[in-house]
């Protein structure tokens, strides 16, 4: 089974968040960064279908040159080889930019099973794994805690985390695409020996091809101010309670 | 792995004549790919012992034990071993980095300690190669537990006044007879390198597998810290030894142990920059939360000065680590994993700066632990934060791997055996300093921006030392070794002048690069002089007067006045701006 693993870059949880000048991004030149961690989730049970029925390990991700770390930390853990969609573009891009990028790339490998992580950890809008799926023509379902793969190939079933601790299965035809769940496995840690090894493995690096997608842009970002003002309403008291109410709802918004 | 590409690698103790090459100097910002990423897997596992401290507290060998296997299965006892033993052969940086992060959980960093430097090593370094397929490839991976026997109740510091015996036999086996005394890993180890005396003189190393008759270790210690590692004596009756256990040769066993402290005193400063870079983050993520006099304490100077100053000396140690790791790594570049003599030659070329890492690494932990206390006022005192435990942990390092008296003798003792020797010019450096502090001096050019005056008061300091160890070869000629306080204070002035050389090496080379964070690298650099600066005065004025009096004297303290002409740098702001960076990122910022 050729299985692919989209993985994104983020900066890494513990870093001060600030808005970069542009105020569309935050400011992330001096950040550290990590794998987006429903990803890791997704690469660990690529790895674990990998044991179970054969076949090969494909990270796909899409962004600047610096991405090439968790590229390699994905193939440190166990993955075969590498595409790397690489442009200065993609950095921050979003889900659209992204998955049209990743499908440009993937189109001709005819992956048996695509895999990404439910959502990121940075803009969190769980779309690229969905538009990713559209644009390679694959079915796809979201949420996954558990993939069951049919003894002969042909198909799978799934394992979807609804509401309120309730799961729901759906058998579904290969080639499929999965957006998995963080917590649906145990993740390793990449062994010296992997780490070493990932040297020698390949990381073939595509160009993006056109110009990055525009059809989602964030426009303004900004921290959310903490406003904690005191404010005293004149009148008497049939008249201020209906000041009240009516600042709770049309400025508050909570009533 | 390619830690650095240098052409020549500069020889050991060579930066206190002068300035080194930029390029021949390793920096953290230099990691490899893999480097990081061995970082990487190793905080990881770091993270998941941290989260047993409590349950290793208990003295719960058989999670020890299972930790250690883990560790194998990562490959983190796998550095320094051939592959043809099992082991991966990693350059010693990579070493170094699994140290720096195993070094934040005192207890397990000791177990890990003796079993991947202390008893793999000899094994690695001196066994034959029966022995090494015996013995290495289940060390390395965990599944046996190594310890190392050397120190006995009356010889500590003086190893080599052993008294366990190893009486020769008709078959050429050995019986030995002993009691060993504080042996990390003592109560649950399979293996034992042990050190003994054949027939009453010749001090040798033997391999001792716990299962031979006789084999016994006595009770845990009560520790003041490290209560999740093993220490207990190991006591040895009638053991008899085969001729095959023999490790190196009869009479040779100084070698070995000398040569495994060379190691592990370089892992050990290794290992204390995780350590002071954790608990930097404690200090700073304390100090953001807790609030007095309505603000958060991170807000107050005296707060400020020390969290800045533990940063600063952090920064200092941490640039010394992988300075020296490139210089012994360049020295192994290109030469056969499996050539153990190349290693040995490595280790010793660099053995001055393997002990300045043991003495500055586990005093900068020692004081920056000290400070974390602090921060956490009462929290500090009791066991519901982790600061009191680190605390205890820690003072150990400045006990074992040789104590820092000891070490601090060696430092100079060192330097001066290899200018006797022709290895380091430090003879005709000390003549033409003294000759250039007799002439008339010219005014010199005030140096450009505080990363230059800081370099230029570090070509300062080099003077300073080598003015200090050249009258007291003077003074004292073979004597020397006698003046044990002469030589510490001597020490004191190499130690702060290596790490401020290093420190603004590194800081120079992020300047250079552009790199984002170069200006609080410069910051750090430019605190740690400072405070050295003042340092080395009072430590040089206190070695003149050991060594001269009346006029004499006079002219030597007014050489050291011209010498250490440094405008001090506004301390307060630098130390602020370190501070408030390892505020806002909750972490060591560097
Ligand atoms: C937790 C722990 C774990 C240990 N693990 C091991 C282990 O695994 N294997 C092992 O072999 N040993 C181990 N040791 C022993 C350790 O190496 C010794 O304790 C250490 O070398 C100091 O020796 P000592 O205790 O005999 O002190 P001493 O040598 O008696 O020293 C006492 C004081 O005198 C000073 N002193 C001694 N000689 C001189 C001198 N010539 N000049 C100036 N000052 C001097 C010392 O610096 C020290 O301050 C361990 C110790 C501890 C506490």
């Amino acid at each position: 089974m050729k299985t692919a693993v989209c993985i994104k870059q983020v900066v890494t949880r513990d870093w001060p968040l600030r808005p970069a000048e542009s105020a569309t991004w935050v400011r992330d030149d001096d950040a550290s960064f990590e794998m987006n961690e429903p990803d890791a989730y997704a690469l660990e049970e690529a790895l674990r279908l990998k044991e179970r029925h054969g076949g090969e390990v494909v990270v796909c991700s899409a962004g600047p040159a610096r991405i090439s770390q968790v590229i390699r930390e994905a193939l440190a853990r166990g993955a075969d080889r590498a595409i790397h969609v690489e442009s200065d573009a993609l950095s921050a891009a979003g889900a659209d930019a992204v998955a049209a990028a990743l499908a440009a790339a993937m189109q001709d490998e005819s992956f048996d099973l695509v895999l990404t992580g439910l959502q990121s950890d940075d803009q969190g809008f769980g779309q690229t794994g969905v538009v990713l799926a559209e644009r390679l023509g694959l079915p796809h379902a979201t949420i996954i805690m558990e993939v069951d793969i049919a003894a002969d190939g042909a198909g799978l079933r799934v394992k979807r985390e609804l509401e309120s601790g309730w799961f729901q299965w759906v058998a579904m035809p290969l080639p499929a695409l999965l957006t998995i769940q963080s917590g649906i496995n145990q993740l390793r840690y990449a062994t010296l020996r992997g780490i070493m090894a990932a040297k020698r493995k390949e990381i073939r690096t595509v160009p993006l091809d056109g110009v990055a997608s525009q059809g989602q842009r964030i426009l303004e970002l900004y921290v959310p101010e903490k406003t904690s003002a005191t404010r005293f309403i004149d009148g008497s008291a049939p008249e201020a309670a209906r000041e009240l109410v009516r600042l709770l709802r049309e400025e508050a918004r909570v009533l | 792995m390619t830690t650095t590409a240098i052409e020549t690698v500069p020889r050991g103790g060579e930066w206190l004549l002068e300035a080194a090459p930029q390029e021949t100097i390793f920096t953290p910002e230099r990691m490899t790919e893999e480097h990081r990423l061995i970082q990487q897997t190793a905080q990881e596992f770091t993270n998941e012992v941290a989260g047993h401290t409590e349950q290793l507290e208990t003295k719960d060998w058989d999670l020890t034990r299972e930790l250690l296997r883990r560790a194998g299965e990562l490959g983190l006892l796998a550095t320094d071993v051939p592959e043809a033993y099992g082991g991966l052969a990693l350059d010693k940086a990579s070493a170094a980095v699994i140290a720096g992060c195993l070094g934040q959980c005192g207890s397990f960093s000791a177990t890990y300690g003796a079993h991947a430097n202390l008893a793999i090593l000899p094994i690695r370094m001196f066994g034959t190669d029966e022995q090494k397929q015996r013995y290495l490839p289940s060390l390395v991976t965990g599944e046996t537990v190594g310890a190392y026997c050397l120190s006995e109740a009356g010889s500590g510091s003086d190893a080599l006044g052993a008294k366990a015996r190893a009486a020769r036999q008709a078959d050429g086996s050995f019986v030995l007879n002993g009691e060993k005394m504080w042996i990390t890993n003592g109560g649950f180890a399979d293996l034992y390198i042990v050190f003994a005396k054949v027939d009453g003189e010749h001090f040798t190393a033997f391999i001792v597998e716990r299962g031979f008759d006789g084999v016994s270790t006595g009770k845990e210690e009560h520790k003041m810290g490290l209560h999740g590692s093993s220490t207990t004596p190991v006591v040895l009756q009638d053991v008899r030894v085969p001729a095959d256990n023999l490790l190196g040769e009869v009479g040779k066993g100084h070698k070995v142990a000398f040569n495994v402290l060379n190691y592990g005193r370089f892992k050990l400063g290794a290992s204390t920059v995780g350590g002071a870079r954790g608990a930097i983050g404690e200090s700073a993520r304390y100090a953001a939360s807790r609030r007095q006099f309505g603000q958060p304490i991170a807000s107050f100077g005296a707060v400020k000065h020390k969290i800045g100053g533990m940063v600063a000396r952090t920064y200092a140690l941490e640039s010394m680590v992988f300075r020296t790791v490139g210089l012994i790594d360049g020295t192994l570049e290109g030469v056969d994993p499996g050539d153990g003599g190349a290693i040995l030659r490595a280790l010793e070329e660099y053995a001055v700066e393997s002990s300045i890492l043991k003495v500055a690494g586990s005093e900068t932990l020692h004081d920056v632990l000290d400070e974390n206390v602090q921060i956490h006022g009462g929290n500090g005192f009791v066991r519901d934060y982790p600061a009191e435990r680190h605390y205890r942990d820690s003072r150990v390092n400045r006990i074992f791997e040789g104590t820092n008296e000891i070490n601090r003798l060696l430092i100079p003792g060192m330097l001066v055996k290899r200018a006797v020797k022709g290895d380091l010019a430090l003879i005709p450096a000390a003549k033409k300093l003294q000759d250039e502090l007799l002439a008339p001096s010219g005014a010199a050019a005030a140096p450009d921006g505080p990363l230059e005056a800081a370099a230029a008061a570090v070509g300062m300091f080099r003077k300073v030392g080598l003015a200090v160890i050249g009258l007291a070869m003077q003074t004292y000629g073979q004597k020397l070794s006698e003046q044990q306080e002469v030589l510490s204070f001597a020490a004191d002035i190499v130690i702060d002048t290596y790490a401020a050389d290093s420190a603004v090496a590194r800081a120079r080379a992020a300047a250079a690069s552009g790199a984002t964070g170069a200006d609080l690298q410069a910051d750090a650099a430019a605190s740690y002089v400072d405070g050295a600066a003042m340092r080395i005065e009072a430590t040089a004025r206190s070695a003149f007067a050991a060594m001269a009096e009346g006029d004499e004297l006079r002219t030597r303290l007014a050489g050291l006045r011209r010498l250490l002409k440094v405008t001090p740098a506004n301390d307060v702001r630098l130390r602020r701006r370190l501070s408030d960076a390892a505020v806002e990122r909750g972490a060591y910022p560097l």
